[in-house]
């Protein structure tokens, strides 16, 4: 990689050069440059459909990268401060899968906040690893888990020392941000990893001003959603990696569950979306947090809704705050934040990240136009104006502590039996519920079911959340053990 | 040599003038801004490309958004204009002498500018006292507004670049607000004959139907605009665009007008079938 620098994509620059050897293809894939399927090439585009191509010499193959996607890989280790870097065509939830079966083996503990993304118990049922959770600490006004407190790891590291890592969510969806330097220091000084994932965190690499990089802070693994502020395709993501990480190691873990048909759409939307950020990342996301702040400094104008910042931090589970990430309260104007999301689509023509009992979340982006963010401050003075209505009798609780009485690995795969949901308080779930986005579960495998969980389901769904997870489409029934 | 500007007015259908000679180009941070003169319509002004006047027709255009709620209100004084930067709405509010306050919200300074230069025809009462221009979008500046303007008009580009704000039912909900309880809201309402438009056209008057207990649309004939039949959407809290309508009251102000008159402002609102066929289909 000695003469290559940022300005380079080796994976788009090799990409290029193939495209302009004409080569004849007989290999897959089978729709061949798009001759083979006309109506997908006049959907996607000629230009999409000629870089859909199969490994191959000279572009190098994901499973074990030797030239051009090691070269990008190397580049984008340096982009990002990191030891090694891996491209992840299985979105980030493949990168925080790998780094919990690269820490944990069956019965291995881990130590993670309860309101970690799915992809993270999912990989407890794959591994067999244990959890320890410690339960974030909840703002109650807004009805939010925020970060990890210091104390509370410290204490799950005293009562476990012989758990092999620490997961951390950093920053959470509403852009909370914990003392990960601390909690890296803490996990070292007891020889445990510390695996971030950093799903919504691409853009703290890149920009100024903003909270610590787990890379920065020591950590040793970090998931990072390029697709998310990075602006590369759905579903392409990089997994980073500290010094004391084994990275051939991980190659092969990531192997383990990695397609070895690699999409170079992905591929090359990585390559070529990390060289932007390397160049232009300070300017880019300076002009996503300035439209950010006027829309925040907009929406708290109009009264009612509370759009939150830095304001919040305590010292502790709000460590920092993501200054790009434009979350809004919405109870004070009588209406759930999932009803605010749905009157923003049906009634206004505008789709946002997501809504839940009390908050909704606009993601802003260096794609957004002034314009489009005047619509937004609008449509929400509107439904303020139309529908709000007092904010009396509005369900705040949106935390709840759970109560684990089997692995996640043990639950989901022990004999079971349907339930109405009603029928199942006292039992033991086997499966997962949660609103999706954000995808975190209100009940995870081997969770006890409570009467309060069972009330907030019904609550979230009579406000229209969109719940998902269950074996039964509706959420009517529910998979419970059967002892 | 010839030079033509040519606009497409569908993917099909060019239309296309003889131009003289190109006066100004350029481009601001919204939009390209360019005026050319020609033989047959005189001066005109393209945004992006898109025909907004010409020097022959704009009258046509400037009476009919202007006068119609103008003589249906019984006390216009304060009035908001939103875009209009080539000044023919402000010119024909000027001729009201009961009017109080006009206040001219347009997103492009540099549109104002050329204007000024180079179509005085139009642009020629910004001095007027009772004119206040504020450069801002129309979205954002409206939001602020409150039972506080007797009249609105919304004198828009198209539903698409920087005027499509102007669109959404947000800016109409947000105009509403903004108007007395017996306030009107007028606006470019675009055209019914082409099947892109129409459709615009559709969403458009949908969503002002959503936002108003009244809502009327009346027609003119534009020839420098796609198809040259063009609607203007009459929406308002309280007056009837012709039941509440009293033209002789209307031409005792002795507003001279070359296209605009009391026998027109009640037919305008007559319109063809397949029209009424379109606006029901969303009502």
């Amino acid at each position: 990689m000695a003469d290559l620098s940022q300005t380079n994509a080796p994976i788009y620059e090799a990409l290029r050069k193939f495209r302009r050897m004409r080569v004849v293809p007989f290999d897959v894939p089978g729709h061949k440059r798009g001759r083979g399927n006309m109506e997908l090439t006049e959907f996607l585009g000629e230009d999409c459909m000629n870089v859909d191509v199969n490994s191959m010499k000279p572009l190098d193959n994901l499973c074990h990268p030797v030239s051009v996607i090691k070269d990008a890989e190397e580049l984008a280790a340096e982009a990002f401060g990191a030891a090694n870097a891996f491209f992840m065509v299985g979105g980030t939830t493949s990168a925080v899968q790998s780094m919990i079966m690269y820490a944990c083996k069956e019965g291995d503990k881990i130590i993670m906040p309860r309101n970690v993304h799915r992809s993270a118990i999912n990989a407890l049922i794959l591994t067999g690893a244990v959890p320890v959770y410690v339960n974030p600490d909840v703002n109650h006004r807004l009805g939010i888990a925020l970060g990890m407190s210091v104390a509370q790891v410290e204490q799950a590291i005293l009562d476990n020392p012989d758990a092999k890592a620490i997961m951390v969510n950093n920053p959470t969806y509403y852009g909370i941000c914990s003392d990960l330097k601390r909690i890296t220091e803490l996990a070292h000084e007891h020889g445990m990893l510390v695996l971030v994932d950093e799903a919504h965190g691409t853009h703290f690499y890149f920009g100024e001003n903003f909270p610590v990089t787990a890379m920065a802070a020591g950590a040793d693994c970090a998931s990072v959603s390029m697709h998310k502020s990075g602006g590369s395709l759905t579903q392409s993501s990089f997994l980073l990696l500290g010094k004391n990480i084994n990275a051939d190691y991980m190659r092969q873990v990531i192997n383990l569950t990695q397609t070895t048909s690699a999409s170079y759409l992905l591929l090359s939307s990585l390559d070529i979306s990390r060289k932007r950020l390397a160049l232009g990342g300070r300017e880019i996301f300076a002009q996503t947090v300035e439209m950010a702040e006027y829309a925040r400094s907009e929406i708290n104008d109009i009264g009612g809704y509370y759009a939150y910042s830095r304001e919040l931090i305590n010292g502790d589970s709000i460590f920092d705050f993501d200054v790009s990430k434009l979350s809004i309260y919405t109870l004070p104007i009588g209406l759930a934040g999932i009803e605010v999301y749905d009157l923003l689509r049906d009634e206004y023509d505008i789709q946002i990240e997501f809504g839940d009992i009390g908050n909704v979340l606009a993601y802003i982006s260096v794609g957004d136009r002034k314009r489009d963010i005047e619509r937004l401050i609008s449509a929400l003075a509107e439904i303020k104006r139309r529908f709000g209505k007092s904010g009396a009798d509005m369900l705040t609780q949106e935390y709840i502590s759970p109560v684990v009485a089997e692995t996640p690995r043990k639950a989901f795969y022990a004999k079971k039996r349907s339930l109405p949901l009603e029928e199942t308080a006292g039992l033991v779930c086997s499966e997962f519920v949660m609103c999706y986005p954000p995808g975190i579960p209100i009940l995870a495998p081997g969770e006890l079911i409570t009467d309060e969980i069972i009330e907030y389901i019904k609550y979230a769904k009579e406000k229209g959340c969109q719940m998902t997870g269950t074996e039964d489409i509706n959420i009517e029934k529910l998979n419970v053990l059967d002892f | 040599m010839e030079l033509w500007f040519t606009e497409r007015h569908t993917p099909n259908v060019k239309f296309s003038i003889k131009v003289d000679h190109q006066l100004y180009s350029g481009n601001s941070e919204f939009q390209r801004i360019d005026v050319f003169d020609s033989k047959e319509f005189g001066r005109f002004l393209t945004l992006d490309g898109y025909m907004m006047l010409t020097e022959k027709d704009e009258f046509i255009y400037h009476e009919m958004i202007t006068h119609v709620p103008m003589a249906v209100h019984p006390n216009p004084k304060n009035i908001l204009v939103i875009g209009a930067g080539d000044g023919g709405v402000v010119r024909e509010l000027t001729r009201y002498p009961s009017v109080e306050s006009i206040d001219l919200v347009e997103i492009d300074e540099l549109v104002v500018e050329v204007c000024k230069k180079y179509l005085p025809t139009t642009a020629c009462r910004f001095d007027d006292p009772r004119v206040h221009v504020f450069y801002e979008d129309g979205v954002k500046f409206i939001r602020r507004c409150n039972d506080q303007y007797d009249v609105i008009i919304v004198d828009s580009t198209d539903p698409f670049g920087p005027g499509e704000g102007l669109f959404t039912k947000e800016f109409y909900g947000s105009c509403f607000k903004a108007l007395r309880d017996d306030g009107i809201m007028v606006n470019q309402h675009e055209s019914p004959f082409y099947d892109e438009d129409a459709a615009a056209m559709q969403r458009s008057h949908k969503r002002i139907v959503e936002s108003f207990p009244i809502s009327k649309v009346y027609q003119a004939h534009i020839p420098t605009y796609p198809s040259g039949h063009w609607l203007f959407g009459f929406a308002s809290k309280k007056y009837h665009p012709t039941n509440d309508y009293n033209g002789t009251k209307w031409s005792m102000l002795g507003i001279k007008t070359r296209y605009y008159n009391p026998r027109l402002h009640t037919g305008a609102f007559a319109l063809p079938c397949y029209v009424e066929e379109l606006l029901r289909d969303v009502e």
